[in-house]
């Protein structure tokens, strides 16, 4: 069989692309002369809490995929290796959103507003605040934010290098198994990162520390599963997308299957997590933690957190249920596209109630925002994938994903 | 209890087992079952058996649990006997959740474990007669019905030219019946034929 080794962007991809960016540009500009430039606080903090809740959102998302990769790594997971580049192409991404998020969250924190933030108002720390001051400062704020998205970045950049490797040409038994050891280690490390950073501290600093006096053990998970089934969705959007163009031939409905699968558990690990987060704090009503739900649940964004449930939940568990829903291209892309905006919201009704809980910001410019992301990604993956083969058929393990039967 | 003849091939290897399979279906054979002692991967969408409706069942089951424990529970502590706890209204949904999903789970497993097993007549004294008790050990199994029509000859000389080690005509009972095997050896006794490969 011959295969189509090479991805040429078509023209019609570049001008989705490009468009999309200008969307999320003239977006920003215009949230920006509406409200970032006001003299108000509140004001200037309802901008950047739009640009915060797209940026982190977006960077999460595109890391997932790197995540996917690492623990299919560390499984000896052969079955994603004939659609392996795709997800290696988003990851590369993660520099690029990482650069932006980077400067956004300093800004804010820098910034000299303390609406986002409560924290970095120093010399007006109440006494809680007071307590948390050893983690919630400044200066470890910078040094670990830094330090994460250049981990992330080039641990990722090491293990999207060992993938390109393969293309050099056939490997010979006792060299495949140092490839797949070194994989391994590398995926380890990267592993040690990831659980010290989305899974813990990352979501802590960057999301709940806006709801800076109420904490929530749950919530660190929470975000990992909202970005990493959004990351799945994505994988499965471009999967999609490459087979309709011609591409990736030794893909079939076994390997989105499989993608569809990891849609639909990790949607139901996302709703566990949600509800038992909820469920907790509801049950011994406290006030200093039901506090952060009191805008969510009682107040305006009410709306938003219970379609949040239909969207992310109901949906996909009732949609995504039936074996041929899972390898039908339709329904999976169809969900793919709910599964992503469902989790956009819920980041929106994480980040938003904390510097605006008395009504719902006009979602119209985040979603502008979102969209310029989106653009971003399609831009960053589509040069990443032009450049290497879509295949990685030197791989060990590229056998077992040919003949994947799920 | 009905009898009927069957021709019986036993195959070795899998690689052997496919293709073999597949030429029988073209060939116009129905074949009646193939005992493996192992799960094989694709062979149900090459014997051409259709996808089982087991999941359904197990989505019907799940959902009477859901509606049985939500149902029960607001009548019991809505109706029946309301408490207050800790201020709590009484209808109070997040706290029954716990609940709702266990029942779901358990009515869904336990459903679908009795119905697998009538689906596969599987229960205490069901008795069933095997072709070659090795297909429990290490012989791939392929039988299909003799039919007044069928050339046994010609069937039997076909099934070794598609590489069985071993095709006999044989004579089984297809239902089942109440035994217990410890105490009835007669299945047994049909040693001959295990010996026989």
């Amino acid at each position: 069989m011959s295969i189509r080794e090479h991805f040429v962007i078509p023209q019609r991809y570049k001008l989705w692309s490009y468009a999309l960016m200008a969307v999320g540009l003239v977006s920003i500009i215009l949230l920006y002369v509406t409200h970032g430039s006001s003299n108000d606080e509140h004001e200037r903090a309802r901008f950047w809490a739009s640009l915060l809740q797209n940026s982190v959102f977006f960077l999460l998302v595109v890391n997932a995929s790197m995540f996917f990769i690492c623990a299919t790594i560390l499984a000896w997971g052969g079955w994603p290796m004939s659609f392996r580049r795709v997800p290696e192409a988003i990851a590369s991404v993660v520099p690029v959103i990482g650069i932006i998020s980077a400067a956004i969250l300093l800004a804010i924190v820098f910034g000299g507003d303390h609406v986002i933030y409560q924290w970095t108002d120093e010399k007006h720390l109440d006494e809680i605040l007071q307590y948390k001051s050893g983690f919630l400062n400044k200066k470890f704020f910078t040094i670990w934010t830094l330090l994460t998205i250049f981990l992330w970045w080039i641990l990722g950049k090491k293990i999207r290098d060992f993938s390109i490797s393969t293309d050099k040409g056939h490997m010979e038994v006792e060299e495949g198994k140092k490839f797949i050891w070194k994989n391994t280690v590398w995926a380890a490390l990267f592993m040690i990162v990831f659980a010290l950073t989305v899974m813990s501290t990352i979501p802590w600093l960057w999301l709940m520390s806006i709801d800076a006096h109420w904490y929530s053990t749950m919530y660190s998970w929470y975000t990992f599963a909202s970005t990493f089934v959004s990351g799945m969705a994505l994988i499965a959007l471009f999967v999609i997308y490459l087979k309709n163009k011609g591409y990736l031939e030794y893909t079939n409905e076994e390997h989105l299957h499989d993608l569809g699968k990891f849609m639909f558990a990790f949607s139901v690990f996302w709703t566990y997590l949600w509800f038992s987060q909820y469920m907790l704090i509801w049950y011994s009503n406290q006030p200093e933690e039901t506090k952060y739900f009191e805008p969510r649940v009682e107040g305006v964004y009410r709306g938003i957190f219970f379609l949040n449930i239909i969207i992310n939940f109901l949906a996909p568990l009732l949609l995504l249920m039936k074996r041929g829903a899972k390898r039908n291209y339709t329904t999976v892309t169809l969900l793919a596209v709910l599964i992503i905006f469902g989790h956009w919201l819920d980041f929106f009704q994480m980040v938003h109630p904390g510097p605006s809980g008395d009504h719902v910001p006009m979602m119209m410019y985040d979603m502008g925002i979102g969209l310029g992301f989106v653009g971003l990604i399609m831009f960053v993956t589509g040069r990443t994938l032009s450049r290497n083969p879509m295949v990685p058929i030197n791989h060990p393990f590229f056998k077992e994903s040919v003949i994947h039967h799920t | 209890m009905s009898v009927k003849k069957f021709i019986v091939g036993s195959f070795d290897d899998e690689a052997v087992l496919f293709p073999a399979v597949k030429k029988v279906r073209k060939t116009g054979y129905k074949i009646h079952d193939v005992y493996t002692p192992f799960p094989i991967h694709g062979l149900d969408s090459t014997m051409g058996l259709r996808d089982t409706s087991l999941h359904t069942a197990g989505f019907i089951y799940a959902i009477t649990g859901t509606a049985t424990a939500l149902g029960f529970i607001s009548w019991a502590l809505t109706y029946d006997w309301p408490l207050n706890f800790g201020g709590k209204p009484f209808f109070s949904l997040p706290a029954w959740i716990p609940i709702t999903f266990e029942l779901t789970v358990l009515f869904s497993s336990v459903g679908m474990v009795l119905t697998f097993c009538y689906l596969c007549q599987l229960a205490p004294f069901v008795k069933k007669d095997h072709f070659n008790l090795r297909s429990t050990d290490d012989l791939f199994i392929m039988a299909f019905e003799c039919t007044e029509k069928t050339n046994e000859t010609e069937a039997v000389a076909f099934l070794q030219t598609l590489g069985a080690k071993n095709v006999k005509v044989d004579y089984r009972e297809t239902q089942w019946w109440l035994g217990r095997y410890d105490k009835e050896i007669k299945v047994f006794d049909k040693k001959t034929e295990v010996a026989a490969v």
